[in-house]
């Protein structure tokens, strides 16, 4: 499967198109939030990756996704994890090294996750979270569920030897696999085409046998459609690949100005907005006034602002909590090297 | 050439450099470290003196850079890999472990790899789990690699261009809380020889051995302790492989007391080593356990707090200290 063709944009069901821009107005604005963090000295550090510009994908392929569905994220999925029901509030907090962040303050922009919404694990290592999924679709299988689960990724990671290990196993046993990856033109400074002599990824899981398309991430609808697709015969047992062509809108993190780009391709880049396009649509299509989508605006930024507040009046985790969870509850902790000092030196 | 004010990033570009003005053969290969000039910025703007060719900037491929850089030099060329973040050295432990480590020995002393792998480690920039460990330890326990880690600009220049001339693989940690740290060197005077330790103060109540940023720290407590009458000596090791053993044990006999410090986690590591070593050795002359002050035995948080809890500071080290000399007083 390569891009299907022939699409018309009037043939298409006009119902989601709302449902999709909410997901990407509350990605943007979340993601403005965490800008804001940042620059109030507020947030863990600096290595905070937006997904402005990439809504779609997150807005897209989890429209496709369900209850139960299992995935993994890059260190850019903020968007993704909101896309699939994190609460803001919780998931700023953890931005902010707070206790009542998802992970208690321990894991961070790059290391969010609520094992209850299926996620299992945002990841600072590039292509870190990719082969997981190869086994919660053996995991899917062997129980029976019914269950896909799918692993994004940024374009970077298509240089990591473990995506091809992990789809080739995907292909020859036949799992419930969706391969994600967020073609936002960038790893850190490099551009897709100084990092690769054939651009077009999705030839790469075709050759291993996985269904394999590339959709532009300006078209929320077009990303949906082919996530549906994909995703329905990853339940049949075809995995897939499907690239999401998109633009990084910002730096790399919070202090890359992006100086290896010229303004003139990011003014273009920037050009290609799914959010901004989505509302055009929904205004020219009669599916939404000006009205709503102000009254829209307001109180999702309500809700964003309010993810701040809280993450503000956030307590530190205590400096006891750092031996938690290294390993299960029930099991020792480890011994502070302090105690282990006072018991060497007690000694006589 | 006279002094002048360098930062550790400063003095390991220049050593870059000159070491490839130079050697024409000398190229480095890495993700980030032509046209973004490295991460940390490192290699900022060399691609514009040596070109593309010799400044390679690569996929995110950690185990075939790596791999690449084992072959250029057994090819011919004087590779400087880099890995961004020490973190990411478990994808690379084949090509440095199995290929880069064993090739000499396994095939009869044929062939070196003349390779040095710069990278970065260490917490201080609320980087979390996977982008802030000290895993030293692991090539340190890899027989075959060298392992270089410099505390000071002098250092951070001259190990460099020591590495650089070295016939066997080099590790080459640096502190990613170090690269702004400031001092007045004149890198004209001669250098240590490679694989020496200095002593960065003598005292005549404990020695305490470190390296990297933690020499830092245990300076910082020495000056504390000597106002309170205490007097440490204080090594830092510059290389763990090769160790420099004999100022330590001669130091050790002397003094009798010996405190270890190590950014890495206590259990089986650099601190462990050094601990069990001057144990074994200096064992009639100590009047104590040797101590370790080392990483706590946990991953990084990303939390400001549990971060710089997790890893030695200078008032832990002093207050060790002050109980190891005085006679151990109960916490
Ligand atoms: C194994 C590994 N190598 C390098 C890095 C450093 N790094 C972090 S993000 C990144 C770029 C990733 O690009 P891409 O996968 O396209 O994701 P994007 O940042 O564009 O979302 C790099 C090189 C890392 N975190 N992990
Ligand atoms: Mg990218």
């Amino acid at each position: 499967m390569t891009k299907p063709e022939g699409r018309h944009p009037a043939a298409r069901p006009n119902s989601a198109l709302p449902r999709h821009y909410r997901v990407m107005r509350r990605i943007r604005s979340f993601e403005e939030r965490v800008g804001e963090l940042f620059v109030r000295g507020q947030s863990a550090g600096s290595m905070l990756h937006l997904s402005i510009g990439e809504e779609s994908a997150a807005a897209g392929v989890c429209a496709a996704m369900e209850g139960g569905d299992t995935f993994t994220t890059h260190h850019r999925g903020h968007g993704i994890f909101l896309a699939r029901g994190a609460d803001p509030a919780r998931m700023m907090a953890e931005i902010g090294g707070k206790e009542a962040g998802y992970c208690h303050g321990k894991g961070g922009s790059m290391h969010i996750a609520d094992m209850g919404l299926g996620h299992l694990g945002a990841n600072a290592i590039v292509g870190g979270g990719i082969a997981a999924v190869v086994g919660a679709g053996l995991a899917a299988r062997h129980f029976g569920s019914g269950r896909i689960s799918a692993a994004f990724f940024g374009d970077g990671a298509t240089g990591q030897g473990i995506l091809y290990e992990s789809m080739n196993m995907a292909a020859l046993w036949r799992l419930p696999c969706l391969f994600v990856c967020i073609n936002n033109q960038y790893g850190m400074g490099t551009r897709i085409d100084q990092a690769t002599a054939n651009p077009r990824l999705h030839e790469r899981a075709l050759a291993f046998g996985l269904a394999g398309e590339t959709v532009d991430g300006l078209d929320v609808e077009a990303v949906a459609e082919a996530a549906a697709r994909l995703v329905a015969g990853a339940r049949r047992g075809q995995p897939a690949f499907l690239a999401v062509d998109c633009y990084r809108f910002y730096g790399h993190a919070r202090k890359d100005k992006s100086p290896y780009r010229d303004t003139a391709e990011e003014e273009a880049g920037r050009r290609k907005d799914p959010v901004a396009h989505a509302r055009a649509l929904l205004l020219q299509r009669g599916l939404a006034a000006e009205t709503d989508l102000a009254a829209l605006d307001s109180e999702i930024d309500a809700e964003m602002d309010a993810a701040i507040d809280f993450t503000i009046a956030q307590k530190e985790p205590p400096l006891s909590s750092m031996f938690r969870d290294v390993y299960a509850p029930e099991e020792p902790e480890p011994e502070p090297v302090r105690a282990r000092i006072d018991r060497v030196l007690a000694r006589d | 050439m006279a002094l002048q004010e360098l930062t550790y990033r400063d003095a390991l570009r220049q050593a870059l450099i000159n070491a490839m003005r130079e050697n024409p053969d000398v190229v480095i290969i890495g993700e980030e470290v032509g046209r973004y000039g490295g991460a940390y910025a490192v290699t900022k703007d060399l691609i514009k003196e040596f070109g593309a060719e010799r400044v390679i900037d690569t996929p995110i491929s950690e185990p075939a850079i790596v791999g690449a850089a084992v072959g250029a030099a057994m090819a011919g060329l004087r590779p400087v890999a880099e890995l961004m973040y020490v973190d990411f050295i478990g994808m690379t432990m084949d090509q440095l472990g199995n290929q880069a480590a064993k090739i000499r020995y396994m095939f009869g002393g044929q062939i070196g790899v003349p390779m040095v792998l710069r990278t970065q480690g260490g917490t201080g920039r609320s980087a979390g789990a996977q982008h802030s460990q000290s895993l030293e330890a692991y090539v340190m326990h890899t027989p075959g690699l060298r392992l270089a880690m410099p505390a000071t600009v002098a250092d951070a220049y001259h190990l460099l261009r020591q590495a650089l001339t070295r016939p066997d693989p080099v590790v080459f940690i640096e502190h990613k809380a170090l690269y702004t740290m400031k001092e007045t060197v004149d890198l004209d005077v001669p250098p240590l020889p490679w694989g020496r330790s200095a002593v960065r103060r003598t005292g005549k109540d404990l020695v305490i051995v470190t390296y990297s940023r933690q020499l830092h720290h245990v300076m910082d407590a020495a000056g504390k302790l000597a106002a309170e009458g205490i007097e440490a000596t204080v090594i830092d090791l510059r290389t763990l492989n090769p160790l420099d053993f004999e100022p330590i044990r001669e130091h050790v006999e002397r003094v009798g007391r010996a405190m270890v410090v190590s950014e890495g986690a206590m259990t089986a590591g650099v601190a462990a080593e050094l601990s069990a070593r001057i144990s074994e050795e200096c064992f009639d002359f100590l009047e104590d356990p040797v101590v370790r002050v080392a990483g706590e035995d946990i991953p990084i948080s990303v939390s400001p707090t549990l971060e710089a809890g997790s890893v030695p500071g200078v008032r832990l080290i002093a207050d060790t200290a002050r109980r190891m000399v005085s006679g151990r007083v109960a916490a």
